[in-house]
């Protein structure tokens, strides 16, 4: 825009007049500043000296102990013991690496230290990687002796502090290790989670966290409860005098112990069924019919969570992980099998529920039937004859199940799967938890892009083809069954005292008669005379046991493989044999406890799996080691020299070293 | 045709216009950025790698952009200055809006060798777009309420955006340092009466709203301002900045404790200490000289700006140069008063002493245009 010069010489007036105004006004504010800085430099800078100069404050997170771990009966699962250990602090070692690596070297002369030990150290302290003044661990778990050789010898270790502290350790080892789980330093990964989780809900993270080698839960009830086992950091003020040495604390304030838990699970009958289970690939789930409460969760072989706590040998992870029968999964929760013969409840209960049979109906069994051209073979040969519910159950007839399934359907099957708990998550504190596999005719749709077909049907009738189940799930089937309720499993018996609240199970809407239908077959299976779990059965009258076993095929066999009988379980390698499944429930006329076992690999369920299930429900109802008198007489003398065999832990002091807290 | 265009003439170019720089204000700036690299080489324990290299070669950077923006005439910075407003609004929306889905929520965008932060380039070019405006504006409209709005909206279209992301600082830079160009510029005094009125019973709301359900800014926002009032009754957890910050300022006493013996702020528990408390540490090891000489360089920076925009003629190079000044004084006036408690922790770094790359790219682009101005003044 054109402008007369005169115009601009008078704007440019103003604007000077203007800025030379603002610039007054700036000056006024430096002056303040300088006015301020002479103020706190100079005036008031006795009073801050004496704060600073010769001793130093500084602010120490006091991490608070971390929550115990107790069974339903108040045994110790998860404490904290006393732990000696050795923090350098870089700003106080030395200026250089140099200076640094001295201080180590004298160190290692005092405590046992390897040449790796010294290397991570010195990587750990490299201020780029933590910064100066935070103190690094270099050395844990020292006894006594070594604790107090470091004390002493501190004039010649600058910047080394010995600290007792608490560490996590597990007195029930083996037992808990999947349940449970164990704690482990705050990894790069964690952070990152955390800075996420952070940004989405705005939380700020736990400085706690910060605090290099803090132990949070990595897996299991350590990891899934971890915010309620924490607790709150404290903090205390401390003055520091110019080596860093701590003069002084001047204030502190506590922090917040973690939360105690109390778990659902009986350790006794853990440990019992833990070692029943032995060297098998193998789970077993104890449960309550009528509250949901899981007594025992074991998944086999396991494994020893201190370990991790230490800091695993990269040797031992690799034995663990490199195992075929997998000792760091959580079978309990996280395998899928399928259930095989133990899905014919489910089968026979929507059918009974369809309406399409009764008690009575009666299907004729020659030992297979043909369906499009497939044969489909029932597993006695012979054949079974004309059965009913009861003897189908009982007998485990195939053919029996192929037709009623056939009748009722796919869809309605699925839907009493679902209600018995197959098919869907069931909520617990646990890592990877396996939803199984409940399938139906959309399912098959959308996941294949295939229509469903008959011989899925029949395929599913007997729990094989797509159908699959966790030993949870299998509990939780069994425990619907016995009680007639929808409960749901619960592993939190309380918090801090505290108990959780039992999700009060809804009936499950089925006619009581046709439930009975399916109780006195399970009933049949175990101690009726031709009940394929027969070799199972409780003698005591008070106690029996309902059951149903379950034989699932891991592959398929070719014809000519079953024609030369390479089919029989011992000629095939183990990852080629059958699962043995079995789920039960005891007493039979007021059921208390439900059972679930899966054998990987094991063979026959009722050969393999069904004394397992029977032991562990004696095991939960007696209190205490099943009295012989509870097995038939012919079979006390095995169980006998079973039961003697079984490493079991004592009540008194054969445990690990008990946990101070 | 402005006033500037017809003596065009005049103007310098090519090479010679190395001679007209104003190389004084160039050395006091490096003075200034050496300091900083002094303090950030201390803080972190005599290391270089960690800090101070990395602002070296940004500062390096900066400076390269300073030169090659002073060569070009402001005649062209001025027909840019709507192009670079707009560009720095759409580089703001794009943080509003993609910043919270893809990116999390954050305020910057990442450009591989350094995150920029959009509302730091915000600062440079409101005040450019104000002072292309100002020039555009014939004198005597420069109070009507009309002409005053436009402004206004130009000012708080960003602030709203810096607001919500939260940045309550740089929000508060943007509107003060606009309303340094408007004043200058001549807009008339009872606006700023009035807004000044306004503004307090503003404050007064703001305050007063807290643990409302329609409170004004977030909790911890608030925090920061209960803090700012009474830092000690919080010490070990929000007050603390303020505290040690002090403690160290304080300890310092006459002359310092020496380079590299300061003990107090290296203490690690300032979070921010070489970002936004780097004032700490020179006040603990050069003690009150050292901050003080400081801040006579800071005030040399203003004083050579100010001289700079009375003897320009061009009203856009008058303008920028003034809008310039305010906001370098507004950074180092709001950063001093935090770390000295005379005012709430807000976040605004020490300009050219704090580590943080987007900050000393920005002053160095807006000196450059200040240095262009300088350059091709009417003579």
């Amino acid at each position: 825009m054109r402008r007369a010069p005169r115009d601009t010489e008078a704007t440019s007036r103003s604007v000077t007049r203007r800025a030379l105004f603002m610039g007054g006004c700036m000056a006024a504010m430096v002056a303040a500043l300088g006015a301020r800085m002479r103020f706190i430099g100079v005036e008031q800078a006795d009073e801050f000296r004496l704060l600073a100069e010769e001793n130093r404050v500084s602010i120490r997170l006091i991490p608070p102990a971390r929550g115990l771990i107790q069974d339903r009966n108040g045994k110790l699962i998860a404490g904290n013991e006393q732990n000696y250990r050795v923090v350098i602090t870089r700003e106080n070692a030395g200026k250089t690496d140099a200076e640094v690596e001295e201080v180590l070297n004298r160190l290692s002369h005092i405590i046992p230290m390897t040449a790796a030990d010294l290397a991570d150290a010195m990587k750990e302290l490299n201020p780029r990687v933590n910064s100066a003044f935070v103190p690094i661990t270099v050395a844990e778990r020292l006894d006594w002796d070594d604790f107090s050789k470091v004390a002493i010898n501190a004039p010649a270790l600058p910047g080394v502090t010995p600290e007792s502290g608490l560490s996590r350790l597990y007195p029930r080892d083996f037992d808990f290790a999947h349940i449970v789980g164990y704690v482990g330093p705050v990894s790069e990964k964690d952070l990152e989670e955390l800075r996420t989780k952070q940004q989405e809900t705005g939380e700020s993270i736990d400085p706690l966290l910060m605090i290099p080698k803090f132990q949070i839960g990595k897996i299991g009830v350590e990891k899934w409860m971890e915010d309620t086992l924490r607790g709150t950091a404290g903090t205390k003020r401390i003055e520091v005098n110019h080596v860093g040495r701590v003069m002084r604390e001047l204030d502190r304030a506590e922090g917040l112990k973690g939360k105690d838990l109390r778990l659902t699970i009986d350790a006794d009958v853990q440990n019992f069924v833990q070692a029943r289970l032995g060297e098998e690939s193998a789970a077993c789930v104890v449960m309550d019919v009528n509250n949901g409460d899981i007594i025992a969760a074991v998944s086999s072989p396991s494994f020893d969570p201190n370990l991790f706590v230490r800091g695993i040998s990269s040797a031992d992870y690799a034995a663990l992980t490199e195992h075929d029968h997998r000792p760091l999964a959580n079978k309990v929760v996280q395998g899928a099998y399928p259930p095989g013969s133990t899905f014919k409840m489910v089968t026979a209960l929507s059918a009974l529920e369809a309406g399409v049979i009764d008690e009575n109906t009666a299907v004729h069994c020659p030992g297979y039937i043909e369906m499009g051209g497939i044969r489909f073979n029932c597993w006695k040969r012979g054949g079974h004859g004309s059965v009913n519910l009861k003897r189908g159950l009982s007998e485990s007839c195939d053919v029996f199940f192929y037709d009623v399934g056939q009748r009722v359907g796919i869809d309605k099957m699925a839907e009493t799967g679902r209600s018995l708990g197959l098919g869907i998550r069931h909520d617990l504190p646990m890592s990877a938890i396996s939803e199984g596999k409940m399938p139906n005719k959309a399912w098959k749709q959308e996941r294949y892009g295939q229509a469903w077909v008959i011989g899925d049907t029949i395929n599913a009738s007997i729990g094989q083809g797509y159908v699959l189940a966790t030993p949870l799930q299998l509990a939780v089937m069994a425990s619907r069954i016995a009680s007639g309720k929808q409960v749901a499993p619960r592993i939190i018996h309380s918090v801090n005292d505290i108990e959780v609240p039992i999700a009060e199970g809804e009936g499950l809407g089925v006619d009581g008669s046709k439930l009975r239908a399916v109780q006195m077959g399970m009933y049949e299976v175990v101690n009726g005379p031709h009940g394929t779990g027969r070799g199972s059965r409780i003698a005591d009258d008070t106690m029996q046991m309902c059951g149903k076993s379950g034989t699932a095929q891991v592959r398929n066999f070719s014809d000519a493989e079953k024609r030369s009988g390479a089919t029989k379980n011992e000629a095939l390698p183990w990852r080629l044999r059958d699962h043995a499944l079995f789920v039960g429930f005891a007493p039979a006329n007021a059921p208390r406890y439900a059972v679930s076992v899966v054998v990987e690999h094991g063979g026959g369920g009722s050969a393999v799996a069904g004394p397992i299930a029977r032991d562990a429900l004696l095991r939960a109802l007696t209190g205490g080691i099943p009295p012989l008198t509870a097995y038939p007489a012919d079979q006390r003398g095995t169980i006998e020299s079973r039961m003697n065999d079984l490493r079991l832990r004592l009540p008194d002091g054969s445990q690990p070293a008990a946990s101070k807290v | 045709m402005s006033f500037l265009e017809y003596r065009l003439k005049l103007a310098p170019s090519g090479i010679a216009k190395v001679f007209y720089i104003n190389w004084a204000l160039i050395l006091v700036l490096t003075a200034i950025a050496a300091i900083g690299w002094l303090m950030l080489y201390s803080i972190a324990g005599g290391d270089m790698d960690t800090w101070a290299l990395p602002q070296i070669k940004r500062f390096g950077m900066g400076l390269g952009l300073l030169f090659f923006v002073a060569f070009i005439p402001i005649w062209f910075w001025r027909s840019m200055s709507g192009v670079s407003y707009l560009v720095a609004m759409l580089l703001l929306l794009v943080v509003h809006f993609f910043g919270t889905v893809g990116m999390g929520a954050q305020r910057w965008i990442d450009l591989g060798f350094m995150r920029l932060q959009p509302s730091e380039l915000m600062k440079v070019t409101l005040v450019m777009i104000l002072a292309a405006y100002y020039d555009w504006l014939d004198d005597k409209k420069v109070s009507r309420p009309l002409w005053v709005v436009i402004p206004v909206a130009l000012i708080l279209l960003p602030t709203y955006f810096v607001l919500k992301q939260p940045n309550l600082g740089t929000s508060m830079m943007l509107v003060l340092g606009g309303a340094g160009v408007m004043f200058a510029a001549g807009v008339s005094l009872w606006y700023f009466g009035a807004v000044a009125a306004l503004g307090g019973g503003g404050l007064a709301a703001v305050i007063m709203s807290e643990g409302t359900p329609w409170q004004v800014l977030h909790d911890y926002q608030y925090k920061r301002i209960h803090t700012f009032l009474d830092p000690s009754a919080d010490p070990l957890g929000t007050g603390y900045n303020i505290i040690q910050a002090k403690i160290a300022l304080g300890s310092g006493g006459w002359a310092g404790k020496g380079f590299m013996q300061g003990t107090q702020s290296r203490l690690n528990f300032l979070p921010e200490k070489h970002t936004d408390f780097i004032f700490t540490t020179l006040g603990e090891e050069f003690g009150f000289i050292g901050a003080i000489s400081l801040l006579a360089l800071y005030t040399l920076v203003l004083v050579f700006c100010i001289i700079a925009a009375i003897q320009n003629k061009d009203r856009f190079s008058q303008l920028l140069i003034i809008g310039v000044a305010m906001n370098f004084f507004l950074y180092l006036a709001v950063n001093l008063a935090m770390v000295m408690g005379m005012a709430p922790v807000v976040g605004v770094p020490l300009p050219l002493l704090s580590y943080g790359g987007s900050a000393t790219l920005v002053i160095l682009l807006a000196f450059g245009l200040v240095q262009s101005a300088i350059v091709h003044r009417p003579r």
